[in-house]
């Protein structure tokens, strides 16, 4: 008998179930094995009810983000082993609505994502055969904030997010800022309405979870911080400048 | 259950990967009245395009052509691919990356600010264009946020497709589950577009995603469309032991080489060239993906490999490299060592091992992805134009997807605003029949002697053993009776699951049904093909045949469910069948 631990995962089903329930599963403890695998394991094996997502299994498609012992984290790269002798809590994302088991609803940041406008402006025309000229330092400014995945351990991690469900969150706005700050986009006038907002940067308290929490190394907490100051700078300009000098 | 009203749009997409996002938005900005539906079983952002590494070939340079990459091209697939599909794509590729350029993807840059080019296996230029080593991901997140500025298209994010509906010999829709809440709903186009990417899962180890189950081949295939080439099987030879996590072909680019266990760069024992100290284009460990990986193999038979507990390895050197070049080319490597290895390729080898990784074939289209089915089009991994032949160059399938994507847009859109007529009442019954069907087996539980991972597990070994990078007769038909029997056993699997919402179970059990089908293609057409070409070796065949083979497997299911296999001829523009240089 192989060595095991003790996952204790998290059980609903909202068509029949009240309430989440904890369930306990002894899965084998092999030091390759990431707290996906031990999912897999019970879903293949033990039990073939238990929900959850999950695909590239090496950290980029961002589908298996849940919180393991009380810290979002993705499961792919998150390993059994860490936690031995056990238990393992698994349990969905907290601060979204759980549609089953492990699995949340992901739909309010795939709302507001499309209002923050993350794609490229331009407004000068842009000639078809001709590429945009971006030097290595220019794509070094944006860069860090194009690594965002949308796993959304951010927003699980967020407590400002926790209290006040209309704030943009730590995603969105990193992601707004990864075109602004892109040389290449002329946009960033048509963003500041919504990012300068008490539900945009404004609601932002500083706690700087998010960017703890972040698998990819993206600062959103730095994104929106910065980003605070742009929109001071612009607020104050058009208070003192006449329009067209804005 | 009564018939529902269905939901209508002009052109349906299956898949929101990247095939399905450049075809979405190619109908949205040409044909703006057109409503548009991007089906997912998966959000757009997971899609199994987000996992592509190395980079996206297209010409650029002052220095280089579009025959040459043509040329590359062309003997890469060991001329079985078609060359006017070749000669479209290298001439459009060009004009789609610098389309990607300009909807923002953060492509690497030289000190100029010119967007950077890589070296890549096969390619006699440096052409790749590449974002560090997340290429796939930038281009798949690039095409995600570009498509949401567009109202006219609809998403339907984590609908799982069952059906395409086909009436008067022509798509009409599909039938869908929503996987939130369970509901099966029809959903009706003019036309439909396929882009549900490959079915790497139908083998154990596999640099796929999960969701990597070819659903779209088994759908079209079901529905009438022949697949073609279906016994084309890229191994990638560079992914970790265990998980089969790829390794990017650009790790070689940028200079790095296989060893054995005598750290001897035994590539130059197979007829690729003499090792250098610097990368030399088409030679060594820039050969092509079948070549590398079937050398493996001889090593292996040496006993030049070494063993660990997740089979024989070699090792990829990129210590030469140094940390700063490591970093900045290639971080992705460096993350995915630490994290799944926990090495540092900065002062380690990296463990690696063949792994499937590509699917060359898959429907059967057109230049301009229509299928043999009127009103159905197919563009990315999923289909077979075919630009890959027997063998896919490494950086092509990016490009693939982009140029193939956007010519089945609009090639769709055409179909549709031609007046095809809007779906009608035999199309409705049939979704009716098929949501019974979905009740009935599905969805009601169910105790039997074996478990869907069981069948899976089974399939998984029969077609390691008998597809793998050799085959011979004895073994693809002893895997062909396997899989009949999986294929029975798989009706009275136990179904433990009955729950509406998320049911991932009944998932895997659909999943898994069009995995066998896939799988059965794939053995009767290398059963079929006696040569060896590209990536199909055959031991008891060990020549390339050109009379009787030059030629595309064309698979169609026939009244009794069986695969039936003809021939269609390759096209051959300029360049005439040759040998395969490399490295001399």
């Amino acid at each position: 008998m192989p060595e095991t631990i003790t996952m204790q995962v998290t059980r609903y089903r909202p068509d029949t179930d009240r309430s989440p329930t904890i369930q306990e599963y002894a899965v084998p403890l092999r030091k390759e094995w990431a707290v996906l695998d031990g999912l897999n394991y019970i879903k293949d094996r033990l039990d073939g009810t238990l929900s959850f997502r999950w695909s590239c299994r090496m950290g980029i498609c961002g589908s298996c983000g849940m919180t393991v012992n009380g810290n979002p984290a993705l499961t792919c790269g998150t390993f059994l082993h860490d936690f031995a002798p056990g238990p393992v809590r698994v349990e969905p994302l907290t601060n979204f609505p759980v549609i089953r088991d492990l699995v949340v609803s992901i739909d309010d940041f795939l709302r507001k994502l499309p209002t923050v406008r993350p794609w490229l402006i331009r407004e000068d025309e842009t000639v078809e055969d001709v590429e945009f000229l971006q030097t290595p330092g220019e794509l070094d400014n944006y860069k860090q904030f194009s690594m965002c995945i949308n796993c959304m351990l951010c927003y699980a991690a967020c407590p400002v997010y926790a209290a006040e469900p209309d704030f943009l969150g730590p995603a969105a706005i990193a992601l707004a800022q990864r075109y602004n700050l892109d040389s290449r986009d002329q946009g960033a006038h048509q963003r500041l309405d919504l990012l300068a907002t008490p539900q945009g940067v404004w609601a932002c308290t500083y706690v700087g979870e998010c960017s703890a929490a972040c698998p990819k190394g993206v600062d959103p907490a730095g994104a929106i911080q910065r980003y605070k100051l742009t929109a001071a700078t612009r607020t104050l300009r058009s208070f003192l400048l006449p329009k067209g000098a804005r | 259950m009564s018939t529902v009203e269905p939901l209508r749009h002009d052109v349906v997409v299956v898949g929101g990967g990247g095939a399905g996002l450049r075809a979405a938005i190619a109908i949205a900005q040409s044909h703006p009245q057109l409503s548009v539906a991007i089906l997912s079983k998966v959000h757009p952002m997971r899609s199994h395009t987000v996992s592509a590494e190395g980079g996206a070939a297209a010409v650029v340079g002052v220095d280089d052509s579009l025959d040459e990459h043509a040329y590359d091209t062309v003997s890469g697939s060991d001329w079985l691919c078609d060359q006017d599909a070749v000669e479209a794509f290298v001439a459009e590729a060009p004009r789609e990356l610098r389309q990607l350029e300009h909807w923002g993807c953060p492509w690497s840059r030289t000190d100029d600010g010119h967007v950077a080019v890589r070296a890549f296996g096969g390619m006699r230029k440096l052409r790749t264009w590449f974002a560090a080593d997340k290429t796939g991901f930038h281009l798949l997140h690039t095409l995600f946020q570009t498509c949401l500025q567009y109202p006219r298209i609809t998403r339907y994010d984590e609908w799982y497709a069952t059906r395409i509906l086909v009436d008067d010999n022509r798509a009409q829709g599909v039938v869908a589950v929503e996987l939130a809440s369970g509901r099966i709903e029809t959903i009706t186009g003019r036309a439909v577009i396929l882009c549900t990417g490959g079915c790497g899962r139908v083998f154990p180890f596999t640099t796929n995603g999960n969701i990597k189950t070819g659903d779209g081949m088994a759908l079209a295939y079901r529905a009438g469309a022949p697949l073609k080439d279906m016994e084309f099987v890229q191994y990638h030879p560079t992914g970790l032991p265990f998980t089969g996590i790829l390794i990017t072909e650009a790790a070689r680019a940028e200079g790095g080489w296989l060893l054995n266990k005598d750290n001897y760069r035994y590539l130059q024992d197979y007829d690729l060239g003499r090792p250098e100290p610097k990368p030399v284009l088409r030679s060594m460990d820039l050969g092509p993906r079948d070549r590398l990986s079937q050398a493996f193999v001889h090593e292996q038979q040496r006993g030049r490999t070494v063993d660990t507990p997740w089979g024989p390895i070699v090792y990829l050197d990129l210590r030469h490299l140094g940390e700063k070049v490591i970093d900045a080319k290639l971080p992705f490597v460096r993350e995915l060592c630490l994290q799944y290895e926990r090495i540092d390729p900065v002062h380690e080898l990296i463990p690696v091992r063949p792994v499937q990784h590509y699917m060359m074939g898959g429907v059967h289209t057109d230049i301009d992805g229509a299928t043999g089915l009127p009103g159905l089009f197919a563009a990315g991994e999923v289909a077979c134009v075919s630009i890959n032949g027997a063998n896919r160059l490494g950086s092509n399938s990016l490009p693939e997807l982009l140029v193939f994507g956007r010519r089945a847009g609009m090639a769709a859109a055409e179909y549709a605003v031609q007046g095809a007529a809007e779906p009608g009442p035999a199309v409705l019954a049939q979704a009716a029949d098929e949501r019974s069907r979905l009740e009935r087996d599905l969805l009601a539980p169910r105790e039997g002697p074996d478990r869907i991972a069981d069948i899976r597990t089974e399939m998984h070994r029969t077609m390691e053993d008998s597809a793998g990078i050799y085959r011979d007769a004895a073994s693809l038909a002893a895997g062909a009776d396997k899989l009949r029997e999986l294929r029975e056993r798989f009706g009275r699997t136990t179904i433990e699951d009955a729950s509406r919402s998320f049911n991932t179970e009944l998932v895997a059990a659909l999943e898994l049904g069009c995995m066998l089908d896939v799988a059965q293609t794939m053995l009767a057409c290398a059963l079929r093909r006696e040569e060896s070409r590209g990536a199909h070796q055959r031991t008891d065949f060990p020549a390339r045949d050109d009379d009787r083979f030059l030629a595309h497997s064309m698979v169609s299911r026939d009244h009794a469910g069986d695969p039936q296999i003809g021939y269609l001829p390759v096209t051959i523009t300029r360049w005439p069948p040759g040998e395969r240089v490399y490295g001399r």
